[in-house]
């Protein structure tokens, strides 16, 4: 096999991870942009979605494409139960105060799967099979592809939804200033609601799909929304694509690292490169300075 | 004068019940220490539930010479600190006869002093070889080492041919263990080492450092790890297209890895305990009595397949019966006692212990098993 094939191996492998970075930072940025917080129960949303989605299908033996929708409703359900009842009664709280709650409800979320679920890996049919695409050389999961699809198909119904919509319009208002927000008549608490249920239901769908690749436990959110979250800081906290794009960028860091240097070393490349961002850049790779001022990290 | 008698008294009170605990016990008082929950749960569980099991076993025919085991086991969640805690309380306030456990390596080095100072037995569930070398008075382990499983492995590699082998290891204290035994001992059997690669416990995606493996010319692939991820180098091969063989280490031996991989599992070759492929064992084996014994009791006590680490807690449980059974309550005595037993049958092989082997394993006591039609059975050569 020659360089040029390992190479584009590497470079394969780096979006299939940063793929699914990117579907975390994705839903750190909607609980951001409305809510200016961020949510650290983010990758248990993901880790919940793939949880339910392996019990509804390989337990109760639902059809995938049914089970899969029930496991995304269920975790937008929860999303929305967790904004009422934990984010939604305090009056007035302090940003870390809400965020301090995340913690605690990402303890919850995972504690609670370990006492259902038990402590096992469980795994997930492929969609379509896992007979590998090649390509000059170098191979690619079908599923990596429905993870792209489904990437690229979450990303154009966001900015859509953001541009285009009065409630999304509503809620970026509320993400630059709460207050003026409320003044115009904006109701800042359904925004925020809307803001939960939308990123618990993009977790959901996260776990949905990435399982037949990363397996899933009760743990699993951890790491994933650690990553998830360093590619929202590096692509700038509210930038959807900016988050795409840096979820896509670590992926390939960890990969040409740990492919062309050592293994042992892939996790510290990416976190130095994203430590060097933020050094230079704090607002993130794609922030334009006058509207990092605006914002409260 | 007055206070010297209300002393006296409170000193001689404190002392009848002590001296009556002595000399007949109503108890024998067994500790345990098992990460029951944490990152190694999958570990501690098992034997908890085992030691718990075999307690009630002994138990129920009358106890050990008329006595009753009593069992007190301690969470030690897989930390270090709170495993030491843990040895301490049972020492000093339970009061323990002898230990099992604890269940990882790590936290059983970390109680290693306490123990030699306490003159208390403990058996611990962990495999590194550096807990029994060099040996340490009170300390013992029934798990197999990670050093047999090498040799078991490099010695069917000999016998196949395969000179070059491919290293990818998980960076857990475990696989770091194998790593460096993998290192070792290549050279006694003529083994090249080409390619070293790691893997994080959480990661989920390793076909970077596969490729690079699929660069160099390895006739075959190491994979040393116990997390769940080990699961997916099995099905990066696939994806890949890498088909020399993939050996892996004894931390494969749990069925749900294999459900896990689907597939990609089938033909894995791996070292582990017989207790994972009881049905394949023939009739003969001294083991297979107990094997069997073990696997029906146990699953169907907890509806749960059984796992190897578990059987590391059933034969140090029925150590310390046979030893209480020949020393009573006597510390010393149970230490020597089972620092003399000789062909004890339990479930991670035939133990014989002296006081220069505090292991009493060969690595005959691995069998070499592979994954055919999604379940282990006995490699046959």
């Amino acid at each position: 096999m020659n360089f040029a094939s390992q190479l584009l191996q590497y470079t394969l492998s780096g979006i299939t991870i940063g793929s699914i970075y990117a579907m975390v930072a994705i839903g750190f940025n909607i609980i951001y942009n409305s809510t200016g917080i961020i949510n650290f129960a983010q990758g248990d949303f993901l880790m919940l979605g793939g949880m339910l989605v392996v019990y509804f299908h390989k337990t109760l033996h639902f059809p995938l494409l049914i089970a899969g929708f029930i496991a995304v409703l269920i975790v937008g359900g929860i999303g929305i139960g967790f904004e009422r009842l934990a984010i939604h009664p305090l009056k007035n709280p302090s940003v870390i105060t809400l965020i301090i709650i995340t913690i605690a409800a990402s303890i919850l979320f995972k504690g609670g799967a370990m006492f259902i679920w038990g402590k096992d890996s469980f795994y997930l049919a492929s969609f379509s099979g896992d007979e590998p695409i090649r390509l000059m050389g170098a191979t690619i999961l079908p599923q990596t592809l429905w993870i792209l699809a489904f990437l690229f198909l979450i990303v154009i119904a966001l900015m859509c939804f953001f541009r285009f919509t009065i409630i999304g319009k509503a809620m970026k208002a509320c993400a630059y200033n709460r207050k003026a927000a409320s003044i115009v008549g904006i109701n800042v608490n359904n925004m925020v609601l809307i803001s939960f249920a939308l990123s618990a239901l993009i977790g959901g769908l996260a776990g949905v799909i990435v399982t037949p690749i990363t397996l899933v436990d009760y743990d699993r959110g951890s790491l994933l929304g650690l990553k998830g979250f360093g590619a929202a800081i590096f692509g700038g906290l509210g930038n959807i694509g900016g988050a795409v794009a840096a979820g896509i960028i670590i992926g390939l860091l960890e990969s040409y690292s740990a492919g062309l240097l050592s293994s042992g070393y892939k996790d510290a490349v990416a976190l130095i490169i994203l430590l060097m961002v933020l050094f230079f850049r704090p607002g993130g790779i794609f922030a334009k300075k006058e509207v990092q001022i605006l914002k409260s990290f | 004068m007055k206070k010297f008698i209300a002393f006296l008294i409170v000193f001689v009170a404190f002392l009848i019940p002590l001296s009556i605990e002595a000399k007949d016990p109503k108890s024998y008082k067994i500790g345990g220490v098992f990460a029951i929950t944490g990152p190694a749960s999958w570990l501690g569980e098992p034997e908890r539930n085992t030691m718990m099991m075999v307690v009630d076993m002994i138990n129920a025919k009358g106890g050990i010479n008329g006595v009753p085991i009593e069992a007190v086991i301690e969470d030690t969640v897989g930390d270090e600190t709170k495993t030491v805690n843990a040895v301490k309380k049972l020492i000093n306030s339970d009061k323990v006869l002898a230990i099992i456990g604890p269940s990882r390596s790590g936290t059983t080095m970390a109680v290693i002093p306490i123990v030699e100072r306490a003159q208390t037995s403990l058996i611990s569930c962990a495999a590194a070889e550096t807990i029994i070398n060099p040996v340490k008075k009170w300390v013992f382990k029934t798990p197999q080492s990670d050093r047999d499983a090498v040799v078991r492995i490099y010695d069917y590699m000999v016998k196949h041919g395969i000179t070059r082998v491919a290293l990818i290891s998980g960076t857990t204290g475990f696989g770091n263990a194998g790593r460096g035994q993998l290192k070792d001992i290549a050279p006694e059997f003529g083994i090249k080492i080409i390619a070293d690669e790691t893997y994080g416990p959480q990661d989920t995606d390793m076909t970077p450092q596969l490729t690079k493996i699929r660069g160099t010319n390895a006739q075959a692939i190491v994979n040393w790890s116990i997390v769940p991820a080990q699961a997916i180098v099995a099905k990066n091969m696939v994806q890949l297209g890498i088909d020399i063989p993939l050996f892996q280490s004894h931390g494969f031996g749990n069925i749900k890895y294999v459900e896990a991989a689907g597939k990609a599992a089938e033909g894995i070759i791996f070292p582990a305990g017989r207790l994972l492929a009881v049905d394949t064992v023939p009739a003969s084996h001294p083991q297979k009595k107990v094997l069997v014994e073990y696997k029906t009791m146990y699953e169907k006590k907890f509806n749960d397949p059984v796992s190897t680490f578990g059987g590391h807690a059933w034969d140090a449980m029925w150590m310390v019966a046979e030893a209480l059974k020949k020393a009573g309550a006597d510390k010393e005595g149970i230490r020597a006692s089972i620092e003399t037993m000789k062909g004890f049958v339990g479930t991670g092989g035939v133990f014989n212990f002296s006081p220069t082997d505090h292991y009493g394993l060969t690595p005959d006591a691995f069998e070499m098993l592979t994954v055919k039609n999604g379940k282990f059975v006995v490699l046959q050569d």
